[in-house]
């Protein structure tokens, strides 16, 4: 398993839109995806519960890759988190 | 006649017949099923007609509102694929053997009420989307269309709620203004109420069953009331309302993309003056040049600690990158006197404005300082940024802030950062700084005079003191006086100058400012197309 944590750097934090883009891009690996704020955890695959967490900006989470393609999924939501959030 | 208030989500006036919006309450009756595969079925192909729908619905919110706006029903159409939303779904019909429709009606209320009780706003606002949604689907599923869309004349519609689809599906033309009873200011409905520049109030307190279609009524979106049968006056001073409101409408367009120039050919530059990434909206709609004063505190206040230089570095982003070519001037932090901030302890002073604050703070503090240049410099590749610095009074000071941004530039150069040389000038608001002018000029790329703080310190008044209302002169001499030298000033050395004040936004100076050789008026963006005019009348 692969993991990093993120700050948050989006006004709205993690909201309708971007979320439903994390989901596309999460889909794209055969690894899942987890996204952990606090005790709280959603696979990244899953819009409403990705949305459910409540991430805001300012807030730390930690996302964790774990499959097959591990390596490409890391480096693919670690960049969409860089650029979109 | 009958008023109530609300709370108004775009600022206008409406008078017209009222058409009540009852939605047939989608009630679901729990009805069992032999065939739980089929009900499935059912809901797969339910799915599949509301994404057409969907689609079709952002065609036209592209079409009509941008695509910012249109994107909810890219969300929507998510939504519906959402996995743990339909697994919900399915596992009901099979494990209670219920209809498809029930089904769909009680997970939509379950993942609604999820939303509804998370503790920030805007996840919140999203429990009306999933009930968008699961109503959607289960019109679908039993092939009725549940609203009725259908009037002829133009209205006020008047609603219990209004989802994002309801909002977009309705003819525009004939949308006179939303009242709704529930509702927030972040609803989609309030977004697109603002895009399609709609009056709308929500959050009315009405009971629709007094409130008849074909009722006339009255909306006033600046008094945030909406009046049932309105008398006589009522409708006499809405309809004046409306007519100013149509006349600075015609205003807007027939000034919109105009030059500020003066008959005699005199090019005055008129940007906006903002305190937020949210107000450059405003600055575009209303066709500023550019952004003359962006006041960096917003970045500050209303939070416990200092925001890192990531964070300041999306905000700034965010607007060069909105506002493209034009230029954007970004005051560095004015904390202090009448903002106070917490988390910089600052101390209760005796008299504050003439105390520990702005750029006094900064050279004082420099990490402080170093955080906010840092991620201006990184900014500059996005767009065309001034950095501008206030409440200097010395040359010893803007030395101090060059050498300090020399440190910032040699830092980030060697951590091959990339950045701009951006053009960097100061305000002027103490009588010290008109007076070594001539110096500064030298020192700089433009004046920025901030005239509220020039007129306190020069006529040693108190702006919080309403006591001194009298006293307090803008149209001073001494302060036209000071105005004049500093435009002097700059223009020896080849350098420009503006004003940031609300003195900029006087119409009756224009024609002195214009006269004295101001370069620039950085007003707020309401006041950009009246000053355009005004300089475009002038001789």
């Amino acid at each position: 398993m692969q993991k990093f944590s993120y700050v948050i750097k989006d006004e709205v934090g993690i909201h309708a839109r971007p979320a439903g883009l994390l989901v596309k891009e999460a889909k794209k690996y055969e690894s899942t995806i987890q996204i952990v704020k606090d005790s709280k955890s959603a696979v990244a695959t899953k819009l409403m519960a990705v949305m459910g967490l409540g991430v805001k900006c300012g807030d730390t989470v930690e996302v964790e890759v774990e499959g097959p393609d591990e390596a490409a999924a890391f480096e693919g939501i670690k960049a969409f988190f860089e650029s979109n959030l | 006649m009958v008023k109530f208030l609300g709370k108004s989500v775009y600022k206008g006036i409406a008078i017209g017949p009222v058409h009540v919006l009852k939605k047939e309450e989608q009630k679901v009756k729990r009805n069992k099923t032999e065939d739980p595969e089929k009900e499935i079925e059912k809901v797969g192909q339910a799915v599949l007609q509301a994404q057409q729908q969907l689609q079709k619905l952002y065609d036209k919110a592209l079409k009509e509102v941008g695509e910012t706006s249109a994107a909810i029903f890219e969300v929507h159409q998510m939504m519906l694929e959402d996995e743990d939303y339909l697994d919900a779904i399915h596992n009901m019909i099979r494990t209670e053997l219920v209809g498809a429709e029930y089904a769909v009606a009680v997970t939509g209320d379950n993942f609604s009420q999820m939303f509804a009780g998370m503790d920030d706003d805007y996840m919140r606002a999203r429990a009306a989307d999933v009930k968008d949604i699961s109503n959607r689907l289960i019109q679908c599923l039993s092939g009725q269309d549940g609203s009725d869309f259908a009037f002829e004349e133009p209205s006020i519609i008047v609603a219990d709620d209004l989802s994002p689809s309801e909002t977009v599906q309705m003819d525009k033309e004939k949308i006179l203004a939303f009242v709704t009873v529930h509702g927030s200011a972040n609803s989609h409905t309030s977004i697109l109420a603002r895009m399609m520049n709609i009056p709308a109030l929500i959050g009315v307190p009405l009971d629709l069953s007094q409130i008849r279609s074909g009722m006339k009524a009255v909306v006033d979106g600046m008094q945030g009331e909406v009046v049932f049968e309105p008398d006589e006056g009522v409708c006499e001073e809405a309809a004046n309302k409306l007519a100013k409101e149509k006349e600075k409408l015609h205003l807007l367009q027939e000034l919109k993309g105009k030059e500020n120039v003066t008959l005699g050919g005199k090019h005055v530059h008129v940007y906006a003056n903002i305190g937020g990434v949210g107000d450059v909206g405003y600055v575009l709609e209303n066709d500023a040049g550019g952004i003359g004063l962006f006041r960096s505190e917003f970045l500050y206040l209303g939070r416990e600690d200092f925001p890192t230089e990531e964070e300041q570095l999306q905000a700034y982003r965010q607007v060069l990158q909105t506002m493209g070519e034009k230029k954007v001037i970004i005051r560095t932090l004015d904390i202090g006197a009448d903002k106070q901030v917490d988390y910089f302890h600052l101390g209760k002073e005796e008299n504050p404005a003439l105390g520990y604050r702005a750029i006094r703070i900064c050279l004082k503090q420099p990490d402080i300082f170093k955080t906010q240049l840092r991620a201006l410099f990184r900014a500059t590749v996005y767009g065309n940024l001034s950095i501008m610095y206030p409440m200097i009074t010395s040359t010893e000071e803007v030395a101090r802030i060059f050498e300090i941004v020399e440190e910032v530039k040699t830092e980030l150069a060697k951590a091959q950062i990339p950045f701009k040389d951006p053009e960097q000038g100061i305000m002027i608001e103490t009588p010290a700084a008109v007076m070594i002018g001539d110096e500064l000029a030298q020192m700089v790329d433009f004046f920025s005079i901030g005239t509220n703080d020039l007129t306190q310190y020069t006529l040693a008044i108190d702006r919080q003191n309403e006591k001194l209302d009298d006293f307090y002169n803008p149209h001073h001499k001494a302060i036209l006086k000071m105005i004049q030298m500093v435009v002097d000033s700059a223009h020896k050395y080849g350098k420009w100058a503006g004003i940031c004040g609300e003195l900029g936004g006087d119409l009756e100076l224009t024609e002195e400012f214009v006269k004295m050789g101001v370069d620039e008026l950085s007003v707020s963006p309401s006041l950009i197309l009246p000053l355009r005019k005004r300089i475009r009348e002038l001789s």
